[in-house]
């Protein structure tokens, strides 16, 4: 368990690394100076690699050879995955995978 | 008084377009208050938290990383990483927060996923005042998002019904935000570079230490690639 200090150092972390990328645009391009290409291809790039990216980040802890061995995890990411694409409704299709996979940890695995 | 007429027909415009965002972070906020709560924090987190980071993603991985050892290295490049797509927000919102005094430096502080989706498509009307515009949808979405993880972080304590798994909201939140994305692509070249980069290195780096060297590879594949990338118009 980390100190009250580490925490706070971790939280200002989040903060700054958030402000940062908000603020940076403004300070560079502040005049009528073109914005580079490698950086437009990359903001056009970057956040389907790093959605991607969360996406696993959030199934880290799973084990595949033991405990539920993700199925919970792989049902709710299908399930949400599964109700988006066919209605495309954010707060449906995040209330159906999470419950899905609320009840199969609480009731099954 | 001529100025709170100013102020009252700017938010008067921009409520309604803030009107999905109460209810999703409403929603997610709540669940996030509640998650830190179930995950041991009093909602003192959630409060400070939705404040000052007000951008969602970064806040429920937050919870991992400060359950998790202290890494604040790490911490800064995860953050600035997740949040690199709003370098280009920035971008897009040069022209439109130009000369707005004061009020820009909040705007571009709470420029989140939701706030520039409405302020760089909303029709704002004649007669309107662009900068109190955008500021009231700024301050609506953080109002919202702040009050709703606060409140999840207080009601944490007094819910009845096992909560356990609640925090794959955040999971389903992100394939959603990858599907809307898929759908917007030609071609899936950079997601494909997402996922795999991320499983080849959490099998070989292990949990604790695979998101460094995943989003270095990612930079560096995305760099590597770009020919073959832009030329199939792998994206957009």
């Amino acid at each position: 368990m980390m100190t009250l200090s580490q925490q706070i150092i971790i939280i200002l972390m989040c903060v700054c690394g958030t402000m940062a990328t908000r603020f940076l645009p403004f300070i560079i391009f502040s005049d009528k100076r073109p914005t580079p290409k490698y950086v437009c291809y990359l903001g056009k790039v970057l956040p389907a690699a790093i959605f991607g990216m969360l996406i696993i980040y959030c199934v880290k802890n799973v084990n595949l050879f033991s405990q539920s061995h993700g199925i919970p995890e792989a049902t709710g990411i299908a399930v949400t995955a599964l109700v988006h694409i066919l209605k495309r409704k954010m707060l449906l299709s995040i209330a159906a995978g999470t419950i899905c996979y609320m009840f199969l940890v609480q009731y099954v695995f | 008084m001529r100025k709170n007429n100013i102020r009252r027909r700017a938010f008067a415009a921009a409520f309604p377009n803030t009107i999905p965002i109460f209810a999703s972070f409403w929603f997610l906020g709540l669940a996030y208050g509640i998650y830190m709560n179930t995950s041991g924090f009093s909602f003192w987190y959630p409060a400070i938290m939705s404040l000052t980071i007000f951008g969602g993603s970064l806040e429920f991985v937050a919870v991992s990383m400060l359950l998790s050892p202290f890494a604040p290295v790490t911490a800064l490049l995860l953050s600035l990483m997740m949040q690199a797509r709003h370098l280009f927000y920035g971008i897009a919102m040069l022209d439109k927060y130009k000369n707005l005094g004061w009020k820009k430096y909040y705007l571009i502080f709470g420029l989140c996923d939701e706030t520039f989706s409405i302020n760089c498509t909303a029709n704002i009307p004649e007669g309107v005042d662009r900068g109190w515009f955008y500021f009231f949808v700024t301050l609506l979405n953080h109002a919202y998002w702040f009050t709703g993880a606060t409140i999840g972080g207080i009601a944490g304590t007094f819910l009845s019904f096992d909560t356990k798994g609640l925090g794959f909201v955040m999971t389903s939140m992100f394939v959603v935000i990858f599907i809307e994305q898929w759908f917007k692509e030609k071609k899936h070249i950079t997601a494909f570079i997402g996922i795999g980069a991320a499983i080849v290195c959490r099998l070989i780096f292990g949990e604790a230490g695979f998101m460094v060297p995943t989003m270095i590879s990612i930079l560096l594949m995305i760099t590597l690639l770009r020919k073959p990338i832009e030329r199939s118009g792998g994206y957009l």
